[in-house]
């Protein structure tokens, strides 16, 4: 009977059929693990205020505080492990429930988090005049608002202070937003261009002309420079009396009344106070700032932009390299190079290629691309810039091509699979009609494998994409100062060093100062490095489908 | 031709075939393709033995025989297709219009020009049907919109496909009928006059009706091309061709007017063959 129900191959069938469900339960469960740690991250939390029994050993020194904060997380933990730090508790239960509570502010407590056991905390309520500021600088503040003042003079108070903050904070980002530009854009343009004007002077010293004339040309332009520097100067001056002018005082969870100057506030918010559309409505602004905006506070806070930017022009950028390089290989390994022992030792080293450790291309980079190639360069095209190296350095040039040899087996073999399936009959009918071998490659094989290119490509972004190591030895930093692509002419920095998700994941996760902070932006972050991975590939898969479309060969 | 001869006929009736009567034979043909003791090896193996042969310009040449007999092989070393084939040498001579094409100083691509061919398999390009036709035209440079439109069409009317496809031109090719695409193909092929046009059985992989199509079309075109055909199929050869040739194991065993050798074979095996006692 069982052999019998063997022989119908229907045990095979279900077999397969587990599999394939194990991969898709794996595979969505990791996705939805990720999307749900790191976008509910966002969500404005209440925030609790409760009194705190704590509760020495001898329970006699017993004194209670108050506690205003985000519960974060739980855990169980054993009362023998509570008794071996010294905490007696009086319950009849194994375990109590010790709860982690965001507490915030770091500059006067020290520390953004605290552990508390939930059996001291009583009298919990959600009070609605709880504010919480994010800042600049040392996270979030958690209290309640006092006093707006103004130079000095207190200007709004009790109620009238919390309409008066909001209004004086949409001031105030909207010259953060203007002082930013002006430093950025402008003064970074300024300075981009004195940059030059040293390196040319330079380069004329080196050259042996500098001439009083040339000397007095360069001069000159700088003075226009300068010029230009001081009414910007001028201008942020201005700005920056304006934006430093207001301040608040807010009262703390341990009653102390602090200042806090509103230039180093970014956002404030009632969290209790608010209804479900203001909550989506704030979800979606940090959302937003997240994905749009530089970081803040070794990278614990604020956006991502510049990784990601970085990590999808690296990409490109190595496809764009990977490509040509990948298919003049495999055109000449299948259709030129005489079969025999020779290729087929090319074909096996091509495929072990893949299989080699990515840190080691990391280390070739390095020696070979930077050290030796940049350093080349830098002797002859940049000397002038010397001993600051510009090309000797790690960047996003280099960090493309380490990538780009990193995955070109995988363009090579995808490739050669096209071209040996293309149908015999059509080579033959475009040589019979006169065709050389190369312009039949060039107008009918080629073509009609490019959705095979194509898939290599995809392979290629797939495995570069998510590749970190050897990047952290070529060109990725924790915080690059500016884009490889921006508005000073020649637009494309390929020197500069840039910031890629793969490695931010790293660096915030493992290197934070705040962890407990970080975490839940290791899981946004990784949420968005797939959300590219998947962007980049599907726009690959749409282009290649339409190639596909046109290029269907014959069947044979 | 005498009521004799037809009732000598060996398994095909030539009179029901409706073919015009010639009063040509091989001897007063100008001769265009000539093979001088060809020989031709796959490594080892030996797959052409001393092919002598005279093919006539502007008529039909058929060859016959059975699988595996090197019809196609000798048909392909008159364009110089099996430079192809990794392990194939050959021997011998082949002359188009007195020129050895085995010579040194020859330009493969330009002989190839000359010498169009049409495959088994309809092989027409993934791409337009207009593109297809003007593939060859834009291998010359031939750059000249209105040149190539005028040439597309008259190539098209040749191959007795314009009417069929005039008012989707751009549509791909890979979209018509396999009749069709063997036009295309053969359009394809004219489109850049050949001298010669070499059709590897062309019809073996239609239907009837494409097939009788085609078969129409090589009638019209023997005119203006010299054409030497592979076939399996016998009636067809007797159709279409004015000379026939008998290849067996890779030996010309018989050339010669195409009435001839279905009424009146000169060999054993020759007769054997088309009366279906082998092959």
């Amino acid at each position: 009977m069982i052999k019998k129900w063997f022989k119908t191959g229907d045990p095979w069938i279900w077999l397969n059929a587990a599999a394939v469900s194990a991969s898709l339960i794996i595979v969505i469960g990791l996705l939805l693990l990720i999307a749900v740690q790191g976008l509910s991250h966002f969500w404005p939390k209440a925030v609790m205020q409760a009194q705190y029994m704590q509760a020495n050993a001898t329970e006699s020194k017993a004194a209670s505080i108050r506690l205003i904060g985000e519960i974060h997380n739980d855990e169980e933990v054993s009362i023998e492990q509570l008794k071996a730090i010294g905490i007696n508790i009086k319950t009849d239960k194994e375990t109590v429930t010790r709860l982690l509570i965001k507490t915030g502010n770091r500059d006067v407590s020290g520390a953004d988090f605290k552990w508390m056991l939930q059996p001291y905390l009583t009298e919990k309520n959600y009070p609605e005049d709880i504010i919480v500021l994010e800042r600049r600088e040392w996270g979030n503040f958690y209290g309640y608002l006092k006093t707006i003042s103004n130079n000095g003079k207190i200007i709004a108070s009790g109620a009238n202070a919390w309409p008066e903050l909001e209004k004086r904070l949409l001031r105030t980002e909207a010259l953060y937003q203007e002082i930013r530009d002006i430093e950025k854009g402008d003064i970074g343009s300024i300075n981009y261009k004195m940059e030059k004007l040293r390196l040319a002077k330079r380069r004329l010293e080196l050259d042996k002309e500098d001439t009083a004339e040339n000397l007095a040309k360069l001069t000159t332009r700088r003075k226009q420079l300068d010029k230009e520097y001081a009414v910007l100067a001028k201008n942020l001056e201005d700005l920056y009396s304006q934006f430093n002018q207001g301040s608040i005082s807010a009262e703390t969870m341990s009653g102390k009344v602090i200042e806090i100057p509103l230039a180093k506030i970014v956002r404030a918010y009632q969290p209790n106070a608010l209804n479900l559309f203001e909550k989506i409505v704030l979800y979606f602004q940090k959302v937003g700032e997240f994905i749009f905006d530089d970081p803040r506070e070794a990278n614990t806070e604020g956006g991502i932009f510049p990784a990601i930017f970085g990590t999808v022009m690296m990409v490109l950028l190595m496809s764009v390299l990977v490509t040509p390089f990948g298919v003049i290989a495999a055109v000449y390994l299948r259709e030129y190079a005489k079969q025999g022992a020779v290729t087929r030792i090319i074909r096996i080293a091509v495929n072990n290629l893949a299989g080699v450790p990515s840190i080691v291309y990391g280390v070739f980079g390095l020696g070979f691309f930077i050290y030796f190639l940049g350093g080349n360069i830098d002797q002859l095209f940049y000397a002038e810039a010397l001993p600051s190296p510009t090309f000797g350095t790690p960047g996003i040039l280099w960090s493309s091509l380490t990538l780009a040899i990193l995955t070109v087996p995988v363009v090579i073999v995808a490739t050669e699979e096209g071209l040996s399936r293309i149908p015999r009959a059509i080579r033959e009918g475009s040589l019979a009609l006169g065709a050389t071998k190369a312009e039949t490659l060039w107008r009918t094989v080629l073509p009609m494998a490019t959705p095979s290119m194509m898939t290599g490509m995809i392979l290629a972004i797939a495995r570069a994409a998510g590749e970190v190591a050897p990047l952290m030895l070529v060109g990725v930093v924790k915080l690059a100062p500016s884009l490889p692509l921006d508005m000073n002419a020649p637009f494309f920095h390929l020197e500069r060093k840039f910031m890629h998700l793969g490695f931010h994941i790293y660096d915030v996760g493992f290197q934070s100062p705040n962890v407990e902070a970080a975490r839940p932006l290791v899981y946004a972050t990784a949420f968005l490095l797939i959300g590219v991975i998947v962007l980049l590939n599907l726009s690959a898969i749409y282009i290649r489908n339409r190639l596909r479309e046109q290029y269907r060969a014959v069947e044979s | 031709m005498s009521t004799e001869s037809s009732k000598k006929s060996h398994g095909i009736n030539m009179d029901a075939l409706g073919r015009e009567k010639r009063s040509n034979t091989l001897a007063d043909e100008t001769i265009c393709i000539t093979t001088d003791n060809l020989n031709l090896y796959y490594g080892e193996k030996r797959a052409l033995h001393d092919i002598n042969l005279a093919i006539p310009e502007k008529k039909v040449s058929a060859f016959i025989g059975p699988s595996g007999c090197g019809k196609s092989t000798l048909l392909r070393c008159f364009n110089r297709m099996n430079d192809l084939v990794d392990d194939c040498s050959i021997q011998g001579d082949v002359l188009i219009d007195g020129n050895n094409i085995y010579d040194k100083n020859v330009d493969v691509s330009e002989l190839r020009r000359r010498v169009g061919m049409v495959f088994q398999k309809p092989n027409p390009f993934p791409k337009s049907i207009y593109e297809n036709v003007a593939y060859g035209l834009r291998l010359q440079g031939i750059k000249s919109r209105r040149t190539i439109d005028e040439i597309v069409e008259k190539s098209l009317r040749g191959a007795a496909l314009w009417d069929e496809v005039k008012d989707r031109l751009h549509d791909s090719a890979l979209g018509l009928s396999g009749g069709q695409q063997q036009r295309v193909v053969i359009a394809r092929a004219i489109a850049i006059e050949p001298e010669v046009l070499l059709l590897d059985e062309p019809a073996s992989a239609l239907d009837p009706i494409s097939t009788l199509k085609i078969e129409e079309l090589i009638n019209d075109l023997k005119d203006r091309y010299t054409i030497v055909i592979v076939t399996h199929n016998m009636q067809q050869a007797a159709r279409v061709s004015d000379y026939t040739a008998f290849m067996y194991m890779g030996e010309m065993i018989e050339f010669g007017d195409t009435d001839k050798i279905f009424t009146n074979p000169g060999k054993k095996q020759t007769e054997d063959y088309i009366t279906g006692r082998y092959g």
